[in-house]
């Protein structure tokens, strides 16, 4: 019935632990983790992408929307096998955020980490969408974790991306109308409905 | 115009006698229509769908193709052992009140006979908008509202959203309230586990470990209650330091709950670790390959029960981890008791971390004495207008947090969690997002389940361990 077959340990031996591992992150041999390069983050990156050291001294990326995609399965092929955190920044009232000269400021913004085991390094990544055709490519096919994400961020301010396979509301109400994460979407502006609840009195 | 609106409409022809109901008692659900019963709950419509409004890509995520495949190997999901009729499998629906959910989660579940085909989490029951909210709280109250999200390890919540606007104001903690935050995120960690053992305890039917958990964990919490004032969501830790030092006697307070917790690891080794019935629900159960899991996304236990020595303790220290020893513990095959087993010894190495803690505790201040973040203590206030005026403008103004944006992790019991903070110049944050790793990690759920029986889906949701509050936030 296609039922995988459990993976029974060798022997009965009662035991428990599992193996300690006395130093040192480096990871076991793990597939789809080894990198070729033990390069620098942002030499992964294809030329022409505008890059950045924040303050805090965590490297950044600045694709536009076109590059996005190329430049994470870049990373990912460059030993950046887990997409740490995926959301999203609407800067509707906030004018004066630090960017490279490159990059113009758009309304929505991306915010991507992604960490490399092996290599124990971080990046983070930050793609301009702009507000009247807030589109983006999906990078499930890439990182199957981004699932989850990727829906959180349509749901809270209505980004689309392209190529998802269930691009719909996560955590609000399917019928709810609006992305409450907006800047333009007021605290207690609307009263809560629920489906079906009686109406008021 | 969605496709969950598309499956609602649309017909499936084939009748299905055993299908379930979503409303009313059943028994007499059983000469209608599949399509009746199927596609539309009084709830409306399913969220997930039969197979034949599916589309192959999402099928194939059910045998597990989220491996990544190398260029050239990419497989055409028409290809996939994934055609069964319809009428041969049936949807059922786990939730949200299930006692086994841990919570308001709600697991749509593709079945044939007993083995679980497809699964899908459906979130959001218990999403309050916590970032929104913390948009209009100032950095000062931030704690307050970060700490109710996962709500079995508030301390770390706190912790994660203090480092994170520290970064940004760009200030520096003395060393004791480092290592009191240090006590504290492992005392929880400590309690975070015990509480896991307990409620997996339960799931498996050890109802004796569920009361020990229990009890073990409240002599943390009496010991948070003494520290902090309350035992959950203490906005203890805060932007600057602590709320307060450690009350007089701590170390004694520690030390009977490091001897006791010790003691007792032995006792759930005899009752459930060398135990054949444990071993035999838990063993194979569940299993996720390391592929699988760097894929998905998942960290914390999950991500090391498959091998990959990952903690950001060690890998990337915060606090001062990189001061103290302790090993990190990893499994093999990434089964429930792999799962089991990381996080009972996670105990023991938080045990010894904190008895290196007692040892290395330095005096000092538990706060930064920066005036900008502090307010003045008690005494000041009488004496001094200008202390008087600092203190008020603190609090109801807060203080401003320099522009800019930073994204901080640390290792909660879960995995990793993170916070993105996005500041304008004021003294409210212009973004809060937490990278919940409840959150993240549920997508692991549905491979885990695939294969499985059903029998063995309450244990092996257990073993993803997720806080709904930190998952719909």
């Amino acid at each position: 019935m296609g039922a995988r077959a459990p993976r029974r340990r060798p022997g009965g031996d009662p035991a428990l632990t599992p193996e300690t591992v006395q130093d040192q992150p480096a990871a076991g041999p793990v597939a789809g983790d080894t990198s070729p390069s033990p390069a620098a983050g942002g030499a992964l990156a294809p030329p022409g992408v505008a890059s950045a050291v924040s303050p805090q001294s965590q490297a950044i990326l600045f694709p536009t929307r076109e590059q996005y995609h190329d430049v994470m399965a870049a990373y990912r092929d460059g030993g950046f096998a887990l997409l740490a955190d995926l959301t999203a920044v609407d800067y509707l009232t906030h004018h004066g955020r630090t960017l490279p000269d490159t990059v113009a400021p758009e309304r929505f913004e991306l915010a991507v980490v992604l960490l490399s085991i092996s290599r124990s390094e971080r990046v983070r990544l930050r793609v301009q969408v702009p507000e009247t055709d807030p589109v983006l490519a999906s990078v499930w096919d890439l990182y199957r974790g981004a699932e989850a994400m990727e829906r959180e961020v349509f749901d809270m301010f209505g980004v689309v991306f392209e190529g998802h396979p269930d691009l719909t509301r996560i955590l609000m109400p399917e019928d709810w109308e609006g992305h409450p994460l907006r800047k333009d979407y007021g605290v207690g502006r609307v009263p809560v409905q629920f489906k079906e609840a009686p109406g008021p009195r | 115009m969605s496709a969950r609106q598309r499956a609602a409409t649309t017909s499936t022809p084939a009748e299905r006698p055993g299908a379930p109901r979503g409303a009313g008692p059943g028994g007499e659900g059983h000469d209608t229509g599949g399509e009746a019963l199927v596609a539309e709950t009084f709830e409306g419509s399913q969220e997930l769908h039969p197979r034949a409004d599916t589309s192959p890509d999402e099928l194939a995520r059910e045998v597990g193709s989220v491996l990544r495949l190398p260029e050239g190997h990419v497989v055409d999901a028409s290809d996939l052992d994934v055609e069964r009729p319809d009428d041969e499998t049936m949807i059922i629906n786990m939730g949200p009140q299930h006692p086994s959910t841990h919570g308001v989660l709600r697991l749509m579940m593709e079945l044939d006979g007993e083995t679980v085909l497809r699964t899908k989490p459906i979130i959001g029951y218990l999403h309050t908008g916590m970032e929104k909210t913390g948009e209009e709280l100032t950095f000062q109250q931030g704690a307050t509202n970060v700490t109710r999200m996962d709500y079995l390890s508030p301390l770390n919540n706190e912790l994660v959203f203090s480092l994170a606007t520290e970064q940004l104001l760009g200030i520096e903690l003395p060393p004791r309230a480092v290592w009191i935050r240090m006590l504290l995120s492992e005392l929880q960690r400590v309690s975070s586990h015990l509480m896991w053992l307990a409620t997996n305890g339960m799931d498996v039917g050890s109802t004796t470990m569920m009361i020990f958990g229990f009890r073990e964990r409240e002599l943390v919490l009496a010991f948070f209650e003494k520290t902090t004032g309350v035992r959950m969501n203490h906005n203890f830790i805060r932007p600057g330091g602590t709320a307060a030092d450690l009350p007089d006697g701590w170390e004694d307070d520690v030390e009977v709950i490091l001897d006791n917790v010790t003691g007792r690891l032995f006792d759930y080794d005899e009752l459930l670790t060398g135990q054949p019935i444990f071993r035999e629900r838990m063993e194979g159960v569940g299993s996720l390959s390391a592929d699988e899991a760097l894929a998905l996304s998942a960290t914390g236990p999950i991500l090391r029960s498959t091998g990959i020595a990952w903690d950001l303790r060690r890998a990337q220290p915060y606090l001062a981890y990189d001061q103290v020893d302790f090993d990190v513990i990893i499994g093999t095959y990434g089964d429930n008791f792999d799962r089991y087993a990381i996080r009972l010894n996670e105990i023991r190495e938080s045990v010894r971390i904190l008895r290196q803690v007692l040892e290395k505790m330095p005096r000092g201040d538990y706060r930064v004495q920066d005036k900008k973040v502090t307010p003045p203590p008690r005494a000041r206030i009488d004496e001094s207008m200008e202390a008087l005026i600092h203190h008020f403008k603190i609090f109801t103004e807060g203080y401003k947090v320099p522009e800019g944006e930073v994204y901080v992790a640390v290792e909660s019991p879960r995995g990793e969690l993170g916070c993105y903070l996005v500041s304008d110049g004021s003294s409210k944050p212009y973004r809060l997002h937490i990278r919940a790793p409840s959150f993240v990690n549920l997508q692991s759920l549905p491979v885990m389940m695939h294969g499985g029986l059903v029998a063995d889906a309450v244990a092996t949701i257990s073993s993803v361990d997720p806080v709904m509050g930190e998952v719909d936030r």
